[in-house]
């Protein structure tokens, strides 16, 4: 990707700095600061992992307890449904999100008078704190006093208080996951449209000398020109949901019972209140691998598809 | 855009130097922090007097109780300075003593002459102690509580209601002195229209994320017998946590959340359950003793429209215990300053104040004046349940196991899984296995 | 790739008909996503019984009451020792006291928004300081193992953020650093930092070295050059950088609620803990919520075009 030649004859004119110099002092900061605010933690979340370390107990001798927690992390049965809460609240958002923003990038690319603007007003979900609006969201899903349940009611003739978005076990995974549609589509929408506008026209020129129908277009030169863009929307959706806390956090707090708890939330409860800080740890980097796996899997996928 | 790059720049430029430079603690000052409930707006009126006596600024930092233990049991981990003085809740004591984050108060209190016989012995017990009964003080007795009840007395009191009642049940509908009677009384208000809209029979404690679930089912575990042991301080929890009487209080408390819970409750605390009976959606809630004299001096519901009473007994009278100590957190900078507030805060006229604005007292110059229990229309009761407490772990795991059964409850309760059997077996396990990682099992 | 050009191109262009059915359905949705928001700043104008009224209200008299909340703390009192007071001193306090309460003092609304702007802007600048110099760096230097590095600098991202918080906290705790504005602007910097390289470096390689090299030929040092010649290219890409950057920093939530507990909390965690005499108090929360998005709302509308470009950017790069 990079790997320019360095231009030695210029380097050679330089007063001052050399350019080795300059190189140096230019990457160096970064480097030493992702260096002892990411590297650095990250090896003592290793070391972490392999004790019985707690972070509330300060004067615990602290003891190596091998594998351990990394046993128990994949033995509990309630990891395993965090992580398929957040396995279903990932498929469900990219789904909607997927579809309802490529759709819209779709119509905003016909390019109707006033596109501009109305692209804006759709992207301001996206700008704002996922924790304070989700919190004002809960205000919405009240069942009696909430707007939410009013307007599904003027639209279905189902009474308001009759249903309850956040306290049902059925419906609260699906009140978790329209909020996330509502504020995240904007930005699928935004990389697809940078994806349809990234077709050339001629092909579309050419297809229609061929007198190839709309549709046929879609399906055969929109759709497949713009997968790259499509899937890549999805990688970005994917890990940070993978990651979602804050506006669940916010909504549910994981409930009712356990069932919006998803695996940051699961986190949180180890590391942060029950401060078992040495398995929480052990949690923590089998999160990251997963995530981390995942998604070089998929950059190869999606790599095959760029070249084809 | 150059511009507006450049302006940008500067401002946040400036404004990280302004930052850098750490704020230094002045030594006449002095943080509190609490819960932000009633009484703590009660203890920013009486402190004006600490702060006119010595001069001493004081600063409060309040966070809801949703947040409360998750924040400042944070920041005390962290080793923070937020806190000068902390009223910390009753569990945090064994953890906080063994971990030095509290200062040990008995040569400070042989010192200044204060004496932990001149409060109330289940409050010192609770709230000052660790290990539990010994006479090691790591705080004071501040606020004494316990989870207790309301009522609609103007809805009681209804003569088409109480005609009705009595040919039903064949009883005066009046205050429920069992869990039975409780949920009868629910069930006979729940779904009615009263004052032009739909009412509920009672706002129990749902919540998921801290401790609200299992400080509302407890209150009807405790009456139908269930214990945390079968002998004390030997965790033989099976058949104590999960005896017959266990399972049927439990079952008991769903059944008033399924049959008498107004909508949308499913997530409620202490906070949730107020605006329930404050916007006279229900007949009757739980609630903390604490919040008893604002309801009180409510305009719409409080006066004579509200009754008190103490949480019913089914086998056995018991309370839920609330309330807190006020300690020294031992990173202060201010030492001598805390220790005067206590010593302030220690004083029998004082603690009368305190109670007059709506503090609950401990001390026995309070509680012992004849005239206290006509003080206020729920000070007998208070009484009554302050002889009746049983309170949850006081472990320096208690957190672990709080979450457990925070989970365990909400998982049967308001999720609908499993049985009561099955919810309460599965916390003995879970309470095993933190207990074997301690070491104790 | 810098052939992405987000105006136009002009294909076989859609019928009248096509255009107006996608302009209403467009329309349609952006409207229907605006209803929590108007929701939002209708509530924060309602006083608090009309805001939990039932059903919701949408015809109501509006009122100041929930910022007069917002930015108080208050007690309740005995009318007759509200009698006994002096005569009000403002709209707040009368507000106030027609609900039998009396204003104690400042809530800390003010404080913590002061600490969002501390570390959102300081952390901000920071990352895109130290970023520009980093995609300078990487963008026309060999540096060795450059792609190794590249690739790290944007792994560190894929990290839940509690994960990331566990050794953090531990390590903020030894050296002083929780619940300093400080250690958060750290933080948020390497956090920010990895992205600001990546879409830096994007918008850097694309200025000619030409044009460097020419100035360094006319007597320039490299220092000059860059100050001179590349910066003032690269201000778009530094514009829409700086804007992403804030963005996170400003609505950042599990940090801020780990690793802050007072002197150095920013508003998203404390705006879901303002509440009133019972549940939160919502007219007061919803004015914090309104305070609290329009500064991102001003940058949104302002800055559009270069977020338009940062994000379409950053997608395009990959």
């Amino acid at each position: 990707m990079l790997a320019h030649a360095t231009p030695t004859t210029i380097a050679a004119r330089v007063r001052g700095l050399s350019d080795r110099a300059i190189a140096w002092l230019f990457v160096t900061p970064t480097i030493a600061l992702l260096l002892a605010i990411n590297i650095f933690p990250l090896i003592w979340a290793v070391y972490l992992s392999f004790t019985n370390f707690r972070a509330n107990r300060p004067n615990a001798a602290v003891e190596g307890v091998g594998l351990r927690n990394y046993q128990r992390v994949l033995n509990d049965p309630d990891i395993w449904i965090a992580m398929q809460t957040t396995a279903h609240f990932v498929f469900w958002t990219i789904l909607l999100q997927t579809v309802i923003g490529f759709a819209l990038a779709y119509l905003i690319d016909r390019k109707f008078r006033g596109h501009g603007f109305w692209t804006t007003v759709i992207l301001i979900p996206m700008m704002l704190s996922p924790a304070v609006v989700g919190n004002f969201w809960r205000f919405l899903y009240q069942p009696q006093i909430g707007l939410f349940n009013y307007i599904v009611s003027f639209f279905t003739g189902i009474p308001p208080s009759s249903f309850e978005m956040l306290g049902s076990v059925d419906l609260a995974p699906w009140a978790i996951i329209i909020v996330d549609t509502w504020m995240w589509t904007p930005y699928v929408m935004l990389i697809c449209l940078a994806g349809l506008r990234s077709i050339p026209d001629y092909i579309y020129e050419a297809a229609e000398v061929d007198r190839a129908s709309a549709w046929r277009q879609f399906w055969s030169i929109t759709v497949p020109m713009a997968l790259p863009f499509i899937m890549l929307a999805v990688l970005f959706r994917g890990i940070e949901n993978f990651k979602m806390f804050d506006m669940v956090m916010l909504l549910t707090g994981g409930g009712p019972g356990s069932t919006t708890e998803v695996a940051s939330i699961t986190l949180k409860r180890e590391a942060f209140e029950s401060w078992l800080t040495g398995r929480s740890s052990a949690f923590a980097i089998i999160l990251f691998v997963a995530v981390f796996g995942l998604a070089n899997i998929y950059v190869k996928a999606l790599n095959r598809v760029k070249q084809r | 855009m150059r511009k507006m790059t450049k302006i940008l720049m500067g401002m946040s430029s400036a404004l990280v130097l302004s930052t850098v430079i750490p704020g230094m603690a002045k030594a006449d000052e002095l943080t509190l922090c609490w819960a932000a409930w009633d009484p703590a707006n009660a203890l920013v009126e009486l402190s004006k007097d600490f702060t006119a006596a010595t001069g001493t600024t004081m600063k409060f930092e309040f966070v809801p109780w949703p947040n409360f233990a998750d924040r400042i049991l944070n920041e005390l981990n962290s080793g923070g300075k937020l806190c000068d003085l902390l009223i910390g809740d009753s569990q945090w004591i064994g953890g906080s003593a063994e971990n030095g984050y509290y200062v040990k108060l008995n040569d400070f209190f042989d010192k200044e002459g204060i004496k932990m016989s001149d409060f109330a012995e289940a409050a010192v017990n609770a709230y000052s102690t660790w290990p539990k009964g010994t006479p090691n003080y790591w705080a004071l007795p501040a606020m004494g509580d316990a989870n207790g009840w309301f009522y609609r007395k103007d809805w009681f009191a209804k003569p088409e209601l109480q005609a009705e009642f009595k040919q039903k049940y064949g009883r005066d509908l009046g205050p429920p002195q069992t869990w039975d009677e409780l949920k009868q009384v629910a069930e006979f208000f729940t779904g009615r229209e009263i004052d032009g809209q739909k009412v509920y029979g009672a706002a129990i404690f749902t919540e998921r994320a801290s401790e609200g679930v299992t400080m509302g089912a407890t209150s009807a575990l405790y009456p139908f017998g269930f214990k945390y042991e079968q002998t004390p301080g030997k965790y033989d929890m099976e058949g104590a946590v999960n005896s017959a009487d266990a399972v049927a209080g439990l079952e008991a408390y769903k059944a008033l959340y399924k049959c008498c819970q107004p909508p949308g409750y499913t997530d409620s605390y202490m906070g949730e359950g107020l605006d329930a009976f404050k916007s006279g959606q229900v007949a009757m809630a739980m609630n903390w003793f604490a919040f008893f004299p604002g309801l009180h001096k409510d305009e719409k519901v409080g006066g004579d429209k509200i009754g008190f009473f103490v949480n019913p007994k089914q086998k056995v009278a018991a309370s839920t215990l609330g309330g807190q100590g006020i300690s020294v957190v031992a990173n202060t900078d201010n030492m001598d300053g805390a220790l005067a507030y206590i010593k302030w805060f220690a004083q029998p006229e004082v603690q009368k104040k305190w109670w007059a604005l709506g503090g609950y007292a401990v001390h026995n110059a309070v509680l012992n004046e004849p005239s206290f229990k006509d003080s206020q229309p729920f000070a007998a009761d208070f009484l009554v349940a302050m002889n009746q407490v049983q309170d949850f772990w006081q472990e320096p795991s208690y957190a672990i196991l709080l979450q457990a059964m925070q989970k365990r409850l909400h998982d049967y309760v308001v999720a609908d899984q499993g049985t009561a059997q099955e919810a309460l077996d599965a916390l003995v396990n879970d309470w095993k296995e933190i207990f074997e990682d301690e070491g104790k099992l | 790739m810098s052939s992405l050009n987000v105006t136009a191109h002009s294909v076989v262009e859609p019928t009248p008909t096509v255009k107006r059915i996608a302009g209403a359905i467009v329309i349609i949705y952006a409207l229907v996503t605006m209803v929590p928001l108007a929701w939002i700043f209708l509530t924060s104008v309602k006083s608090p019984p009309d805001s939990i009224s039932y059903p919701p209200k949408i015809v109501f008299t509006p009122t100041l009451e929930g910022f007069c909340n917002l930015f108080t703390t208050r007690t309740r009192q005995t009318p007759d020792y509200i009698q006994s007071l002096p005569a009000p001193t403002g709209a707040c306090d009368e507000i106030t006291r027609n609900r039998n309460m009396v204003i104690a003092g400042p809530s800390n609304y003010w404080p913590r928004f002061g600490n969002s702007l501390v570390i959102a802007f300081g952390s901000t600048f920071l990352a895109v300081s130290l970023g520009t110099l980093t995609a300078y760096g990487f963008s026309r230097f060999r540096v060795p193992l450059a792609d190794d590095l590249l690739f790290f600098i944007l792994s560190t991202r894929m990290m839940p953020p509690i994960a990331v918080a566990i050794p953090i906290y531990l390590m903020y705790r030894q050296f002083g650093l929780s619940d300093t504005a400080l250690g958060m602007i750290l933080l948020y910097t390497a956090v920010n930092v990895s992205l600001a390289v990546w879409l830096l470096k994007g918008f850097i390689d694309e200025i000619p070295r030409e044009y460097e090299e020419a100035a360094m030929i006319d007597g320039y040092t490299r220092l000059q050059a860059f100050w001179k010649v590349v910066l003032p290219q690269a201000t778009t890409g530094i514009a829409a950088t700086a804007i992403f950057c804030l963005i996170f920093a400003w609505n950042e939530y599990a940090f801020a609620v780990l690793l802050t507990s007072g002197s150095a909390q920013t508003a998203p965690p404390f705006i879901p803990t303002i509440i009133g005499e019972g549940g939160q108090d919502w007219p007061a929360v919803a004015a914090g919520t309104t305070i609290f998005l329009v500064p991102i709302l001003v940058f949104t509308i302002i800055l559009r075009k270069q977020l338009l470009r940062g994000i379409t950017f950053g997608a395009v790069r990959k």
